[in-house]
């Protein structure tokens, strides 16, 4: 655009951009390892009027540095807001809101079923179908380890689900960008 | 060195030559390190005080506000502050004594989670775990709290930490926090569009905010709307950031701003805002906001982009840096400003027919609006005016008149009743050659009145105008408009007597009842030395209009009745 052509910008072509995205976004964010980071990060969502879907810490290859992985609705939340919200936030290193065809996202969930005898190998082969491990067994209950996409997870929940499925806890979504070559 | 000698080394190092503040327990170390200190530290009557006496400090000065207050209830006093100025974005640092480590998580004596209790509130807080900190945080506060969109910092100091011994080296180095670098300079491309975007407007209005003032960029916001024929309109906060004797001048926006102001948003193609925030109290009901126009929004805060209302072309800067180059880049493109003539025929068509309006006072009556009309005059419009919150701070915002910018120090975000005093204090303390007047109201001043102690004994000679009406005036009116009348709890009566209050603290109790001594009272006061409340007793139900009521558009402004028959 030259300067001295003012016609070049006309009002009426002007446009906001689109604030929902209508997807589910997985942020990567980047924080100082201090104390109370990540009740900054929680207490803003919260303030902000921001669900959180999952969430999950940890530490990473620099130990002075703690990722955390959370996921969010950009069907509810303008997830440009909530960035800019918490890169406001001074312990906040980096953010990035990973491209779903470009990442990797993992969850592990355990999961806790009732098992008699007799429905124990139907649990034991679903579990063979999702990849998934079983690390412990009692007498009358079985604890088998998936991990996988969320998906993966949901659709294995409905497989055990009718078996009695006693206690599940997940770890939420972690996710890192594919390589590139 | 003594850690709490450290605390005062590095704030001597920042520039601080003032500090508001109470001690108690858990930071005696802080007052006996401060006994020595080379800055003047007022000792105030209550945190809260000490902390609005730290915002007036800095919005009149410009530099950050420090206060100091103890552990426990000494730090929870400071809360409504600390808010207060997040919400207004003044620098400020707040630094509070903590409980023994070894007691923290204990439940101990005057213990209070201070940093977990303002992490709402706080631009940035830091809690010291290791003496060593100290003068490091100290710095990285200031540097936090002054730079950016300026903010409120906490600094909480464990008694036994501050006692310690430690090295101290002063910093020599500028603070680097790799986490916070504020972008300053603007997008030159989208401030091009911007120019462009003014130079094809035929109903552009700047819309300027606390940003302006905060920014320090009111002559570059004069010499971009002096490029042209742009009509100016400012926030609460904003206001003196433009002349309001400039002729592009429209007065304040918003719920109690002028018909002209909110009539040229609703009907604009272009609003420029600068340092605003679109806060609900400028756009009423947000879907039937300013329908027609496009938006440039400049903010140093990106998170402001599009929070409230989408930003056609967004820009984040520092104001100061932003103006000037959207300035040089408009008149570069040489525009005519003929375009613009239609746009003010209406806007002074829209003055001409809905000024500010009050029906004057009779038999000696004092209407609240010419009691700030007399202030003007006795002040020559040149006092720094801190305000409490209600109708008389709506009246002075419509009716005072502010040529500067840094002369109006209210609370505008969380609109603080109690504010005005402390804040006051502050602003003296700051500009000690200024008269500084405290537009009290009735029902707000009580909130901190402790604080004319403060004024009596540190020689502070704040005058406080008080505008007596004998309600919650605000309330009052939102109970008679909009509640059937049925007053609720908004009688304050004739209690105190405020002159005698003003004696028994050992300031000078006045009290004035007719229109006709009114300036003259006024004089008088500004005239007497030392510490002066003044009592104005106002008509009791005026209401504050015209006004936006609540949730409803711009053109559902209600106007002064006229000639009504009062009842």
């Amino acid at each position: 655009m030259e300067a001295g052509t003012p016609e070049m910008v006309r009002l009426e072509d002007l446009r906001v951009p689109g604030q929902l995205s209508g997807r589910k976004h997985i942020l990567s964010i980047m924080v100082e390892n201090k104390p109370g980071v990540l009740a900054r990060v929680a207490g803003l969502f919260s303030r902000r009027g921001f669900n959180i879907d999952t969430l999950s810490v940890g530490p990473t290859d620099d130990p002075s540095i703690s990722r955390i992985t959370l996921t969010l609705d950009g069907a509810v939340h303008p997830i440009d807001q909530v960035t800019k919200q918490l890169h406001k936030l001074v312990n906040v290193l980096k953010i990035r809101d990973m491209e779903p065809t470009e990442t990797v996202a993992r969850e592990m969930a355990l999961f806790k079923v009732s098992s008699a005898v007799e429905n124990r190998a139907e649990i034991i082969q679903f579990a063979e179908i999702f990849r998934a491990n079983v690390v412990d067994v009692a007498r009358r209950t079985m604890t088998i380890e998936v991990s996988g996409s969320a998906d993966k997870i949901e659709a294995f929940e409905r497989m055990v689900r009718p078996h009695g499925l006693i206690e599940m806890v997940r770890t939420g979504e972690i996710a890192i960008a594919r390589g590139s070559d | 060195m003594r850690a709490a000698d450290t605390l005062m080394e590095s704030l001597k190092a920042e520039g601080v030559k003032d500090v508001f503040g109470i001690p108690g327990g858990a930071n005696l170390p802080t007052y006996d390190a401060l006994f020595d200190a080379e800055f003047r530290h007022v000792q105030v009557r209550h945190e809260q005080g000490g902390g609005h006496a730290a915002e007036g400090y800095a919005k009149a000065s410009g530099r950050v506000g420090v206060a100091f207050a103890t552990s426990g209830p000494g730090a929870t006093n400071l809360v409504t502050a600390i808010a207060d100025a997040m919400m207004d974005s003044v620098p400020t640092v707040f630094v509070t004594g903590q409980v023994r480590t070894e007691l923290i998580g204990t439940d101990g004596f005057q213990e209070a989670d201070i940093l977990g209790a303002t992490l709402p509130f706080v631009k940035h807080s830091f809690q010291v775990t290791d003496a060593r900190q100290i003068p490091e945080y100290v710095h990285e506060a200031f540097h936090v709290a002054s730079t950016g969109r300026p903010g409120p910092v906490l600094i909480d100091i464990p008694q036994d930490l501050s006692r310690a011994d430690i090295d101290y080296v002063p910093r020599t180095e500028p603070v680097e926090l790799p986490g916070y670098r504020p972008s300053i300079e603007g997008n030159i491309k989208q401030i091009r569009i911007a120019a462009k975007a003014l130079a094809n407007a035929r109903r552009p209005i700047f819309y300027a905010g606390g940003g302006v003032v905060n920014g320090n960029a009111s002559e570059e916001l004069r010499e971009l709307a002096g490029s042209d024929r742009f009509p100016v309109t400012s926030t609460l906060m904003g206001l003196g950031a433009y002349p309001s004797s400039g002729e592009s001048w429209l007065g304040m926006l918003g719920m109690h701003g002028t018909f002209a102001a909110n009539f040229a948003m609703d009907k604009a193609d272009l609003i420029v805002a600068i340092g605003a925030r679109f806060d609900d109290r400028i756009t009423g009901k947000l879907s039937e906001f300013a329908p027609h126009a496009k938006v440039i929004h400049i903010d140093i805060d990106p998170a402001e982009i599009s929070k409230n209302v989408g930003a056609h072309i967004p820009i984040v800067g520092d104001v100061k840096q932003v103006l000037p180059k959207l300035t040089r880049e408009y008149r570069a493109l040489q525009t005519d400003s003929t375009r613009l003539e239609e746009w003010w025929n209406s806007i002074r068509g829209w003055q001409r027919e809905h000024p500010l309006y009050y029906e004057p006072g009779k038999d000696g009556e004092i209407k609240p609006q010419f009691m700030i009309e007399a202030m003007h005059r006795a002040t020559q419009g040149d006092a720094i005016v801190t305000s409490d919150v209600g109708q008389h701070q709506m009246w002075a915002a419509q009716y005072y008149g502010f040529d500067k910018p840094r002369r109006w120090i209210n609370s505008g975000g969380l609109g603080t009743m109690g504010f005005g005093l402390p804040a006051a204090v502050g602003a003296k303390v700051a500009c000690p050659d200024e008269a500084v007047v405290c537009l009290g109201g009735d029902g707000s001043l009580i909130m901190n009145v402790q604080e004319l102690a403060t004024c009596v004994t540190n020689e502070i000679p704040v005058k406080v105008f008080l505008m007596n009406n004998g309600y919650m005036g605000m309330v009052r009116q939102w109970q008679e408009l909009f509640w059937d009348r049925r007053y609720s709890s908004v009688e304050m009566g004739a209690s105190p007597d405020w002159v005698k209050l003003a004696e028994a603290f050992g300031a000078t109790g006045m009290r004035c009842e007719d229109a006709a001594d009114l300036e003259e009272t006024m004089v008088k006061a500004l005239e007497t030395e030392g510490p002066v409340l003044l009592d104005v007793r106002v008509a009791q139900e005026e209401n504050c209009y015209p006004m936006i009521p609540p949730g409803q558009a711009a053109r559902d402004m209600v106007e002064a009745p006229r000639g009504a028959v009062r009842e």
